[in-house]
């Protein structure tokens, strides 16, 4: 009963009006920046960063995880509407949602998705209070080795187990460990991989890398295929309600969608997408109208839409107990806490708890704000859309540079950006995963340290990883996470050659 | 980027694959000379040219794990790009970069990137671009200044505000 009453007190932060305006604006901007194409919400948050520095660290946080829910319910509006998912998460409701608009059913295709939304984030975001208590409970034991251990396997699942390609997750992964690297070592104080840049000294900044790689490496490579694709928005007709059936037909798939994207965020695997689609082949198995499934079957917006607003609740679960990101949204809202000098973890909540709990709480006020606000507000979305691309993407990396121009307003800091802006064109040209190199920066240095932290406690002795118990096993698990793919692949080949 | 190879080139060996690992392997060797130039006088415990070498070691395995995608032509397929507008961005970019570093401020530096973007993304106006672009840089200085107290660089222009 502790959650409850904690959840309460969380509640009366949350309620606030101060923080009742921050969680406004977060889930309007976050609904927005999900709706248009290019930007996400870990771009979001990113370019909030050096907005907020001066800001309430509790009013921020409120914000950002308004954005991150808000993004969650934008990205299907664009799927629905013009089959270009804006998140990668909304992949799977593209699938029928475009359809079903096509067929001039838009208007409960976008009701079933916001409703489902709301089901699977409030159901997720329970989960998430009664959940975290208990694993803080679990983690307060964790030594620094424990937290080492952790850490390889969140690297490992995040970048290689689940991913296109285990060889370019990891590498993109090892980009972002190296650039960790950079800057005086906080121990011996030490310049490394600087080159004498007085720039460098601080690190690479998590912002600038974000920025980057999402906001100008995807400016860069949307130019470069422009000639390929033709988008076209599928005007929403007839009506916005649901009918008897609609409900009929899409209760059971969000508590499903709820059940597949709850676990997997909150276990270290990393994005929405594995969840959603999980949840697609799920209702297309068990629906009772398999005829529909490819021309707009409503299940297929439902499971799809449930499963990927749990993920983002289950994300914050690692994030808000462990200090541990598993998604690009969730390592800038870490970035997030650290700007405001606090580390998430068990530590957190037994100094903070009005700061922890006042986010979780804003999260059911984000939930009901979105629900409220996006079904009448849906034209105004939709009217977002015709921002020609030229603007628009004009707009972005003014935007994006000024976030940058503001927290470092120095050439070097503006060559980087534009360094990482190439480097995230050549790594989509390429398709090699982005969010590893983003995870890869911010959770590197504090894997460092905490491995550095165990060995000055073992004297140096490496063993002392495998003999706690608790190391051993996570240890082992990322061992096997990263072995695994490589031998499925090599099963896999072995069945194609037999073919 | 248009000297890549393009469409599906599928099981033939991909030149940029090569690129990619060759670099990977630099990478992985400035690392280990980086490392090679700290002091490690930590007798207990760990030094700071730990990490770098093990992260060297990675990149050294996923180069060869790169080439040998390379070299069985695993590269995903591209499509065929259109470099002049990457350009004309990273041109916009280079041009902010200069007018921040000559001390032009904030809003001829944006506006510049602005009309630049627009035009890369096939606008043919640019008069109308800069004058959008010019507007909206302002009022997003203007809402800095004066709003959320955070200083942007100012140029001879901003100096009036």
């Amino acid at each position: 009963m502790d959650a409850f009453f904690a959840l309460a007190n969380g509640m009366a932060v949350a309620l606030q009006p101060l923080n009742l305006l921050y969680a406004l604006i977060g889930v309007l901007l976050g609904t927005a920046v999900g709706v248009l194409p290019g930007i996400g919400p870990a771009l979001t948050v990113a370019l909030l960063l050096p907005v907020t520095y001066k800001l309430d660290p509790g009013g921020s946080l409120i914000m950002f995880a308004g954005i991150y829910y808000g993004g969650m319910y934008g990205g299907s509006t664009t799927a629905i509407l013009i089959n270009t998912p804006g998140e990668s998460a909304s992949m799977a409701t593209a699938l029928e949602g475009n359809k079903m608009a096509k067929a001039g059913r838009g208007g409960p295709a976008l009701a079933t998705a916001a409703i489902g939304s709301f089901v699977a984030g409030t159901i997720a975001t329970i989960g998430l209070a009664f959940l975290a208590p208990w694993l803080v409970d679990f983690a307060v034991n964790f030594g620094p080795e424990d937290y080492f251990a952790l850490m390889c396997v969140a690297f490992v699942t995040v970048s290689a187990t689940f991913g296109s390609s285990p060889i370019r997750g990891l590498t993109s992964l090892f980009i972002g460990l190296t650039l960790g690297l950079v800057g005086i070592d906080k121990l011996t104080g030490q310049a490394r991989l600087a080159f004498g840049i007085p720039e460098l000294l601080d690190g690479v900044e998590v912002t600038t890398l974000a920025v980057g790689l999402f906001a100008v490496g995807e400016a860069l490579y949307v130019v470069s295929r422009r000639h390929h694709s033709e988008e076209k928005l599928e005007p929403v007709r007839g009506s916005l309600w649901m009918t008897k059936q609609d409900w009929q037909r899409s209760w059971k798939p969000w508590l499903r969608g709820t059940m597949i994207g709850f676990p997997i965020g909150a276990l270290p695997a990393g994005g929405a997408e594995i969840p959603t689609f999980l949840s697609y082949s799920t209702e297309k198995r068990l629906t009772k109208y398999p005829e529909e499934f490819g021309k707009g079957a409503i299940e297929g917006v439902a499971g799809p839409e449930a499963a990927n607003n749990a993920s983002a609740a289950g994300t914050l679960v690692p994030l808000l107990t462990l200090g541990l990101p598993t998604s690009a949204t969730a390592a800038m809202m870490l970035a997030g806490f650290q700007q405001y000098g606090l580390n998430p973890g068990p530590l957190l909540f037994a100094e903070r708890p009005e700061l922890v709990w006042g986010l979780i709480a804003s999260l059911f006020i984000a939930n009901v704000m979105l629900l409220v606000l996006n079904l009448p507000l849906v034209g105004l979305w939709v009217k977002l859309l015709a921002i020609p691309q030229p603007w628009l993407y004009a707009g972005i990396l003014v935007f994006a540079t000024t976030g940058t121009i503001a927290a470092k307003p120095s050439v070097v800091e503006l060559s980087m950006l534009a360094g990482f802006g190439v480097m995230g064109f050549l790594m989509r040209r390429f398709d090699f995963p982005i969010a590893p190199v983003v995870i890869g920066l911010i959770l590197g240095p504090i894997a460092e340290s905490q491995l550095r932290r165990a060995m000055s406690i073992s004297l140096g002795d490496p063993m002392a990883l495998l003999q706690s118990p608790m190391s051993a096993t996570l240890l082992a698990i990322a061992l096997i996470a990263l072995v695994a793919p490589f031998v499925m692949q090599g099963l896999g080949r072995f069945r194609a050659n037999e073919d | 980027m248009s000297e890549l190879p393009q469409g599906s080139a599928s099981r033939r060996v991909d030149p940029a694959g090569i690129v990619i690992a060759v670099v990977l392997a630099g990478l992985a060797a400035v690392l280990v000379w980086d490392a090679s130039q700290l002091q490690s006088n930590n007798p207990y415990g760990m030094g700071p040219h730990v990490m770098p070498v093990v992260i060297a070691a990675g990149l050294g395995i996923l180069a060869i794990g790169n080439l040998v995608e390379a070299l069985r032509g695993h590269l995903p397929a591209r499509e065929s790009a259109d470099p002049k507008a990457v350009w004309l961005i990273l041109g916009g970019l280079a041009l902010l970069i200069a007018i921040i570093g000559l001390g032009g401020g904030f809003i001829p530096a944006t506006t510049a990137l602005f009309a630049t973007t627009a035009t890369a993304f096939g606008r043919r106006a640019i008069l109308t671009d800069l004058a959008i672009g010019f507007v909206l840089t302002t009022l997003i200085y203007l809402a800095f200044s004066r709003l959320l107290t955070l200083s942007l660089p100012a140029g001879p222009l901003e100096r009036l505000f």
